[in-house]
């Protein structure tokens, strides 16, 4: 048996202690991530603000230009009309993925969460084309639809609709509609994971509740489910409007080409930046005008996510659950 | 114990001579994009120049073509690229001479080898300095599957209008594909077709200075001409072009499955491996049968030194090799296709890239209209005949819309264009 009052002195000594050791546990803790994200984020991120500012010149060395390049990137008509083509083919991709890729998510969740038998078979393979190398998909994507060596015109003939067959890659006017597609069909499964958990998570009792107060199960599904993932959704769209300027890129580049084929139809923001930094062919790299095409992409996104984030994050209810 | 502390007494001696002994000689390292000539410097360029020059050591270390600009960009500002780099022509490299990376070679004796135009892609606008050695070129042409002529009774059109005769006649019998081009990569549209047919109308490097100089435009008859024929390949291109892309073009074309393929000829490598098929080349046709031919025969890859480099006297002894002869003929002969641009006589072994650089005797030689000076500015001339010529096969621009964006974009920024 320990004296209990010697024992009391002690826990108060270690309190204070620990209280005069300052936050310097949370200082260490914190340090690793603090340290990786402004190294290898934040620190280049200040570096391609401050390099946009800067004009480059013959011999290597920059001069400072303020606001020059981006003055340049909106209003000369060189310049402007490739930004906000790059722009509205990016608002396109957003839309597209919007209307087919997060609700496709939520009813392959939504069905999921029933329990159906191999249901984590179908997970699987539903999840696993988000693993794959994005030029993978772009290719193999590409043969498919191929006119030369493709199924996709033999696949339609046997349903009787070979005639519907198009060069859709090839063509002005469903070139981009294709690209997304093949986007949406390789990353549906993310919103479909956070939303299935997000369905998971909501307890048991409510549901039984909800089924004793006789709602059916399309109502619970609405009425008690959806509003409960609400919050999920909505980082499911946040994520889309985030990956929509940088995953986009990967793919367009693969299949289409850094000039955003046909005449620049698929030309999005990342690809625009890509030939703008690193020089397309003959067209040298410019550092200073890629470095403004990227800090507009920043802003683009920063304005977007604010604005998401007063309007609509802040209004969303959360249940405790 | 004290032998074996003797015994590496004894190595670390050995290695310090070793050491001493190496610092003697120089070894030198390439920068290049291409990565498949690996085997061929290994193998016969880098063991031919040694057998010469035992005291230097050279190692071929290439880069991924997409890369190749970037990774040399940084290495040359980090003060880690090798000693000799290969050079795209004109504007890339003559940014890395401005800046200082690479090194004035005008006083290199074996420059007196090569014409005047081989060495334009390499040298600052005035010709006052010379930067990099020119060690090939490619040139543009139409090569064919010479058994489906043979089948068909068909012979190499010399004249535009046979030239349609022959695809008609190939349409009508239906077992090939006439063509072998789609426009979905967009850059053989203007590699392949525009700058390959059209010296023979804007007469080569006459119109090409003339565009320099400003006394001619894209939207005179002469650069609208070649568009105009481009429309009419159209009816004889794969179904759904559109959607075909470069490697499409190839498989459909070594398959056996197209007649005529709008070549380059750093096609006849690849197209030796994989067509079991006689081939033939023919050039770019011209208007009436006597007239001048004109062909594309593009200064493509040079090579330079780094004005960085530790071993500046090994490296010049290896650009003096480069310009040589030798040289001349073992690259020429080792990468068919890729033809030497010295004045030096040597023989081509291969039947195909024999035809090719034959008609440097018969037609007068150009480079690809936009690579000099004229693709300087934004917006980038080449990159727009990229998607014109693209937009041209797909019917989405007539001829006329195609050259006045052209002429629009080089006016914007291209001063003697201006008045």
């Amino acid at each position: 048996m320990s004296d209990p009052v010697t024992d009391t002195a002690k826990d108060v000594r270690t309190r204070r202690k620990r209280r005069r050791s300052g936050g310097l546990h949370i200082v260490v803790f914190l340090a690793p991530a603090v340290l990786i994200y402004s190294v290898f984020s934040i620190y280049p991120l200040v570096e391609s603000l401050r390099l946009s500012l800067f004009d480059g010149l013959e011999d290597g060395t920059a001069v400072w230009a303020g606001l020059e390049n981006y003055a340049t990137l909106l209003f000369d008509p060189n310049w402007a009309t490739q930004f906000w083509r790059a722009f509205w083919n990016n608002l396109v991709l957003f839309f597209i993925h919007m209307v087919v890729q997060n609700p496709l998510g939520l009813l392959l969740a939504a069905l999921l969460s029933l329990a159906p038998r191999f249901g984590s078979a179908y997970r699987t393979l539903i999840f696993v084309p988000t693993l794959l190398s994005v030029v993978i998909v772009g290719f193999i994507w590409e043969l498919i639809l191929s006119p030369l060596w493709g199924v996709s015109e033999t696949l339609l003939g046997t349903i009787g609709l070979a005639w519907l067959y198009q060069p859709w890659l090839g063509l002005e006017s469903s070139a981009l509609t294709t690209v997304s597609l093949i986007s949406v069909w390789q990353y549906v499964g993310i919103p479909m994971m956070l939303i299935y958990a997000a369905l998971l998570s909501i307890p048991d009792e409510l549901i039984d509740a909800a089924r004793v107060d006789g709602l059916n199960g399309w109502s619970i599904f609405w009425k008690v489910k959806l509003p409960l993932i609400l919050p999920t959704l909505g980082i499911v769209a946040i994520l889309t409007y985030i990956g929509n300027f940088t995953v986009s890129f990967d793919l367009i580049y693969s299949i289409q080409g850094a000039l955003g084929a046909p005449n620049f139809a698929t030309d999005v923001m990342g690809t625009l930046l890509f030939r703008t930094f690193f020089g397309q062919q003959l067209q040298v790299g410019d550092i200073h005008m890629g470095a403004t095409i990227a800090s507009m992409m920043f802003f683009i996104i920063l304005v977007g996510v604010s604005i998401y984030l007063a309007l609509v994050q802040r209004r969303l209810q959360r249940y405790e659950m | 114990m004290t032998r074996i502390m003797k015994t590496t007494t004894a190595t670390l001696a050995l290695c310090v001579a070793g050491t001493a002994a190496l610092a003697q000689d120089a070894t030198l390292s390439i920068e290049s994009w291409r990565s498949e000539d690996q085997a061929i410097w290994d193998d016969v360029l880098i063991p031919a120049f040694e057998a010469q020059h035992p005291e230097i050591d050279v190692e071929f270390t290439p880069t991924s073509p997409t890369e190749y600009n970037a990774a040399l960009n940084a290495r040359l500002d980090g003060g880690t690229a090798g000693d000799l780099i290969t050079c795209r022509p004109f504007d890339g490299s003559l940014a890395l001479y401005q800046r200082g990376q690479l090194a004035d070679i005008s006083g290199l004796d074996g420059l007196d080898n090569f014409p005047d135009f081989a060495k334009a892609a390499w040298q600052t606008d005035d010709g006052s300095a010379t930067f990099c050695v020119p060690m090939a070129s490619v040139i543009h042409g139409f090569i064919y599957n010479a058994e489906a002529f043979a089948e068909l009774g068909l012979e190499e059109p010399e004249t535009v209008e046979e030239f349609f005769g022959v695809l008609d006649a190939i349409k009508e019998d239906g077992t090939y594909t006439p063509l072998a081009i789609g426009s979905a990569d967009q850059w053989e549209a203007a590699t392949m077709a525009y700058t390959n047919i059209g010296p023979t109308y804007w007469n080569g490097e006459e119109g090409r200075q003339a565009l320099l100089d400003g006394s001619a435009e894209f939207t005179d008859p002469q650069f609208v001409k070649p568009f105009e024929v481009m429309q009419r390949w159209n009816d004889y291109m794969g179904r759904a072009y559109q959607a075909q892309g470069y490697t499409d073009s190839q498989n459909l074309f070594t398959l056996g499955r197209a007649a005529i393929y709008p070549a380059g000829s750093w096609e006849i490598g690849g197209f030796n491996d994989q067509a079991v098929f006689e081939m033939g080349a023919f050039p770019p046709p011209v208007e009436a049968a006597g007239d001048t031919c004109y062909i594309s025969d593009h200064t493509d890859i040079g090579i330079g030194m780094n004005a960085g480099t530790d071993n500046p006297e090994a490296a010049r002894t290896f650009l003096e090799w480069v310009a040589s002869p030798e040289f001349a003929s073992l690259y020429t002969n080792e990468l068919p296709g890729f033809f030497s641009l010295s004045n030096a006589q040597f023989e081509v072994e291969d039947p195909l890239a024999q035809e090719m650089i034959s008609w440097r005797q018969d037609c007068e030689s150009t480079i690809r209209v936009a690579h000099q000076i004229l693709s300087r500015g934004e917006p980038n001339t080449w990159n727009t005949m990229w998607s014109v010529s693209a937009n041209v096969f797909n019917e989405a621009s007539t001829p006329q819309e195609a050259a006045q964006t052209l002429q629009e974009g080089l006016e914007s920024w291209y001063e003697p264009q201006q008045d």
